[in-house]
């Protein structure tokens, strides 16, 4: 009975485009982090080595979610549905980057 | 009223019914909205780390022992740096080199990328209705995510046999240990889930049960969970390893 079915199934020939693309976005999610090993050697540790690594990360991130999970793709306002909710992780890590400067200083180092 | 009628009819209007705003499937759109609570779970993991770093010292050279042929001075008093914690490799040791700092999570980084890439060529595949690629890119991604787990078995032996636990930390304050655990442990049984997942999804490829259904969205589906596990793993590399 399903071999009646599958014989009836028509597969589409291959998308050159989507497949180049596919790849693309895979060499420069393998560029970037090449680069963050690189900078993780040559630059001294610090504020500017600590924004530079979360802009790539983000970076990073944004490629991933945007084409590999297809949200640039979707609708804008199922998009926005899930970017602006995360607003509420960025005010987390000021306030607990906060207090563990508040910590730091009562116990004392 | 005439106008009214026109549009009910029309399904023009957004509050008609009829249409899918998200213009998103019921399943889709529930696994994004799973995604996005499962992205709050990690980021309270990830943030919890950044407090407890912060709230200890920083190693600062001009003031701590310094780092002579790289070994770092282990200490409770302050944060070790993570360059000198995670560089071994394996079987490098009887190589004669024993610092390889980063270069074994950047392999393990290299492979999850790896099995996201496979996934969405699964993906792709699948919208083509083409189930001999589709078996072959979703057990490449299979195999990556095995490969994955393997390298986290053998750094968390590694680590083990080092003398960290939940309590204990050889490499400086407890904290950092436990957090290794609880971070890394949350995230591999993420992947660990994700592999089953995916072999559920090769196996039903194969029986041709989506093939029959017409469509393989369910390939999608769990393409984005797994995308999700790569990603968490970006911010795991960069606030855990490099940082």
């Amino acid at each position: 009975m399903s071999s009646e079915e599958t014989s009836n199934v028509q597969v589409m020939p291959a998308d050159k485009a989507k497949i180049k693309q596919i790849w693309k976005v895979a060499g420069i999610l393998g560029l970037i982090t090449s680069i963050e090993f690189i900078i993780a050697f040559t630059i001294p540790t610090g504020y500017f080595k600590l924004t530079v690594f979360v802009g790539l990360t983000i970076l990073k991130a944004a490629y991933i979610v945007g084409e590999f999970m297809h949200l640039k793709h979707e609708s804008k306002s199922l998009m926005w549905s899930i970017l602006l909710p995360m607003i509420f992780v960025i005010w987390m890590l000021v306030a607990f980057r906060y207090e563990s400067g508040a910590i730091l200083d009562a116990r004392g180092w | 009223m005439s106008t009214a009628t026109t549009e009910i009819s029309s399904n023009s209007n957004v509050w008609s019914g009829g249409q899918s705003p998200f213009k998103a499937s019921y399943g889709k759109l529930m696994m994004w909205f799973f995604l996005l609570s499962d992205a709050f779970t990690f980021s309270a993991l990830l943030v919890t780390y950044g407090m407890i770093r912060y709230s200890h010292a920083a190693y600062d050279p001009s003031v701590h022992t310094a780092i002579v042929d790289n070994v770092f001075p282990f200490s409770t008093n302050y944060w070790p740096l993570p360059d000198f914690v995670f560089n071994s490799f394996p079987f490098a040791h009887d190589l004669g080199f024993d610092h390889a700092p980063l270069v074994f999570v950047g392999i393990m980084t290299f492979i999850l990328i790896m099995s996201s890439v496979t996934m969405v060529l699964a993906v792709e595949a699948g919208h083509r209705m083409d189930k001999k690629a589709v078996e072959k890119w979703m057990l490449w991604t299979i195999i990556g995510g095995l490969t994955f787990l393997g390298c986290q078995a053998w750094e968390w032996t590694h680590f083990i046999h080092a003398g960290s636990s939940l309590s204990s930390n050889p490499y400086g304050p407890s904290d950092f240990a436990a957090l290794f655990f609880f971070i890394t442990g949350f995230h591999g049984t993420h992947v660990f889930s994700g592999v089953v997942l995916n072999f559920m999804v090769y196996y039903r490829t194969v029986t041709g049960m989506y093939e029959r259904r017409g469509h393989y969205e369910m390939v999608e589906k769990i393409g984005l969970y797994w995308h999700f596990v790569d990603l968490v793993w970006v911010f795991v590399f960069t606030f855990f390893y490099l940082i």
